[in-house]
C-alpha cells in the first residue's frame, strides 16, 4: 500500500538521492509510492505521469498528483528545467523511444534517475546459455508477453549517456535488495543510475 | 455500483433576488437580477463542504434528483450528484445554479424589464463568463459561502470553474474542469455561429423580439441543436448506436427522415425547441466564444493561472473533438508551469463530448477518488 511508511528497497534507494524539499516528476508512477513517501518524508513537490487511468485513479488514493500521459509521445507538458530530479524507475527497458525519453528528462529535470533490470546479470546470461530467454524476479516475464522490448547492460547505458552528452553522477547496482560492488554487471540484478548533463 | 441509482429524491428550485445593480463586461448594467438555483445535502456547521456545479450551454440548476415523483426525467447530472455517488450528498453541500441569460428561472431575455413591462428580448445585455462567475459569487454570499469545497464544471461550466479559480482565488478549494478548453478554437466558434446564424435567419424571430410577436423561432432552434448534438457526439458513438439503420427497412428515395440518425437528431432537436429560448442559445454561444482568461494578459495563460490557488482536476475523453484532450492538456501545462498542484485523466470514452455526462468507470473511478480526497480535507 502506497501510504506505508516503509518503501519498495528499490524505491528506498531512489529516495535517498532525492533531496529534501526539491520537484520532483516520477514517470511511469504507478501507484504513486515513490512520491507520496517523498511527499510525507521529504516535502517534496511534484507530479506523477502513468498512462494507464487506473493508475492515476490509485496516485490520487495515494494523495498524489498525477498526469495522464504518454512517455513515448515525449514530455511536452513540462517546461525546460522545471524539476530536480526526474525518474524512471524500471520501465525504459519497455519503450520504444528509449533515446528520446532520457533527453527529454534531462531537459525539464536538472537531473535524471534512471533504473533497470541488468540484462547482464548472471542468471540472465546462463539462461541464455541454456537456450532460454531469461526469466526472473526482476524480469517476470515470457519471451513472447514481456513489455520489454530494450534489453541493455551496464555498459550500454553508459554508452547511450555519452552518447548524448549525458554524465553519470551516480552508479548503484542491486541483487535482492543487496547493494553490489564486486563484478556488478555479473553479480547485480537491478542497476539505479543517477545522471545529468554534461557541463558546456 | 449499486449506490449510483440512489436519488436526491424530491427536490425544489429557490431564487435569490439582487438588488445591487451588476456591473457586466459589455459595460452594460444589470440594475438588478434573480438567480434560480437548487441545494442538496446540508451545509455543515464549519460551512466547508459547499460544492458548486457550473452548468454547461444548455444546462441549468436543476442537477439532481426530481420535482414529482411521476417525473419522467431527473435533473441532467443525476448519475454524478447524489447519496454515495462521486459527488455524494452525504457529505457535500451541492449547488446547482442557472446563469444570467437563462430560460430557467434566472433573468434572461424572456424575463420581464421592470424598465419597460415587456419581455427583455433583444435588449438583454450579452452577458460573458466572468460576469457569470461574479452573480454566482453573490450567491455564495448570500448562502453563507466564504470558500467552496470545489467548484466543478464540464465544457461550458469548466470554463467557470477557471475563471472562479482566477477570480476568486481564496475562495476555491479545488477546482475541477472537465472536458473543458482554455478558450474556443476557431472551429468552435465557426460550429457556434452556424448555430446562431440558424436562428437569427428564422422567420420567426423577429430581431430578437419574438415574445411581443407571439412567436417562436423553432425552426432555427432545432437546426443549431441538431448541428450541437452532432458535434457533441463521436463517429464511432453515432455509428455504434444508429449505424446506417432505416425506419422503414429501405430506400424511400425522398427527404423524410429515413435513417435512424435523422429521426434521432430531428426528435432531439424539436424537443429543445419546446423547452429552451433562443435569446439565451444566443446568448450562452457568445459567452463560450468570449472566453478567453488571457486575452488581456498578452495570451499568456500561465499567467492568467498564476493568481489561482485552488488545487485542479483536469479530466478530458477521448473521442470528444469539440473539446479535444489537446484543449484540456493545454490547460494542464499552464497549471504545471504556474506551478499548481493538478491531476490529469484521459479518459478512453466513445461518447464524444457527451462523455462528461456518462458513467464511464475510470471517469467515475477518477471523480470518486478525487472527491474522496476533497471530503477528507473538509471533514465532510
Amino acid at each position: 500500500m502506497s501510504t506505508a511508511n516503509t518503501l519498495r528497497a528499490d524505491l528506498q534507494l531512489i529516495a535517498d538521492w532525492v533531496a529534501p524539499a526539491s520537484r520532483v516528476l516520477d514517470l511511469g508512477c504507478g501507484d504513486g509510492a515513490l512520491l507520496s513517501w517523498l511527499n510525507r518524508h521529504k516535502a517534496v513537490r511534484g507530479y506523477g505521469v502513468d498512462f494507464d487511468v487506473n493508475n492515476v485513479v490509485r496516485c490520487v488514493q495515494a494523495g498524489v498528483n498525477a498526469i495522464q500521459g504518454n512517455l513515448e509521445t515525449g514530455l511536452a507538458e513540462f517546461e525546460d528545467q522545471r524539476f530536480d530530479h526526474v525518474v524512471l524507475s524500471q520501465t525504459i527497458q519497455a519503450m520504444h523511444n528509449t533515446e528520446q525519453i532520457l533527453v527529454e528528462m534531462l531537459r525539464v529535470g536538472r537531473e535524471a534517475i534512471v533504473t533497470f533490470p541488468n540484462f547482464g546479470y548472471w542468471e540472465n546470461r546462463w539462461q541464455i546459455l541454456q537456450g532460454h530467454m531469461p526469466v526472473s524476479e526482476t524480469i517476470p516475464y515470457q519471451w513472447y508477453n514481456t513489455p520489454n522490448i530494450h534489453w541493455c547492460m551496464l555498459g550500454d547505458f553508459e554508452a547511450l549517456c555519452a552518447k548524448n552528452g549525458i554524465q553519470v553522477l551516480e552508479r548503484v547496482v542491486m541483487n535482492e535488495g543487496k547493494r553490489i560492488l564486486f563484478l556488478p554487471n555479473l553479480r547485480g540484478s537491478l542497476a539505479f543510475y543517477r545522471v545529468a548533463r554534461q557541463p558546456a | 455500483m449499486s449506490d449510483l441509482t440512489r436519488s436526491v429524491g424530491i427536490v425544489q428550485a429557490q431564487t435569490a433576488v439582487f438588488d445591487t445593480p451588476l456591473q457586466l463586461a459589455s459595460g452594460a448594467v444589470l440594475p438588478d437580477y434573480q438567480l434560480c438555483f437548487e441545494t442538496y445535502g446540508t451545509l455543515n456547521a464549519a460551512r466547508s463542504n459547499a460544492i458548486l456545479i457550473c452548468h454547461a450551454l444548455s444546462g441549468h440548476h436543476h442537477v439532481a434528483g426530481r420535482y414529482t415523483p411521476e417525473d419522467k426525467a431527473a435533473g441532467w447530472w443525476d448519475n454524478m450528484v447524489g447519496p454515495g455517488k462521486p459527488i455524494d450528498t452525504d457529505r457535500f453541500f451541492v449547488v446547482g445554479v442557472n446563469n444570467l441569460g437563462g430560460c430557467h428561472g434566472s433573468t434572461g431575455p424572456s424575463s420581464i424589464n421592470p424598465a419597460t413591462g415587456q419581455p427583455w428580448g433583444s435588449s438583454f445585455p450579452v452577458v460573458t463568463v466572468p460576469d457569470w462567475v461574479r452573480s454566482q459569487a453573490r450567491l455564495a454570499d448570500r448562502l453563507g459561502i466564504d470558500r467552496w469545497a470545489a467548484i466543478i464544471g464540464g465544457s461550458l461550466g469548466g470554463m467557470q470553474t477557471l475563471q472562479w479559480s482566477i477570480d476568486y482565488p481564496e475562495r476555491v478549494a479545488h477546482a475541477l474542469v472537465i472536458a473543458s478548453a482554455p478558450k474556443l478554437s476557431a472551429q468552435n466558434i465557426a460550429f457556434n455561429d452556424v448555430a446562431r446564424q440558424a436562428i437569427l435567419t428564422d422567420p420567426d424571430f423577429h430581431g430578437g423580439d419574438y415574445y411581443a410577436h407571439d412567436a417562436i423561432p423553432r425552426r432555427g432552434l432545432r437546426l443549431a441543436r441538431m448541428l450541437g448534438h452532432i458535434t457533441y457526439l463521436s463517429d464511432d458513438g453515432m455509428g455504434e448506436k444508429f449505424g446506417r439503420m432505416l425506419k422503414s427497412g429501405d430506400y424511400q428515395f425522398g427527404y423524410e427522415v429515413e435513417f435512424e440518425i435523422e429521426s434521432y437528431l430531428r426528435y432531439q432537436g424539436d424537443k429543445f425547441s419546446d423547452y429552451f429560448d433562443a435569446n439565451t442559445y444566443l446568448l450562452m454561444t457568445k459567452a463560450l466564444d468570449y472566453f478567453d482568461p488571457a486575452k488581456d494578459l498578452n495570451d499568456d495563460l500561465v499567467a492568467a493561472l498564476r493568481k489561482a490557488s485552488a488545487r485542479f482536476m483536469v479530466a478530458s475523453f477521448t473521442s470528444d473533438w469539440r473539446f479535444s484532450p489537446e484543449r484540456s492538456r493545454e490547460i494542464v501545462k499552464a497549471l504545471v508551469a504556474a506551478d499548481k498542484e493538478v491531476v490529469y485523466g484521459e479518459i478512453e470514452s466513445v461518447h464524444g463530448h457527451d462523455a462528461f455526462l456518462m458513467l464511464d468507470a475510470p471517469y467515475v473511478n477518477l471523480m470518486r477518488a478525487y472527491l474522496n480526497r476533497v471530503a477528507e480535507e473538509v471533514n465532510a
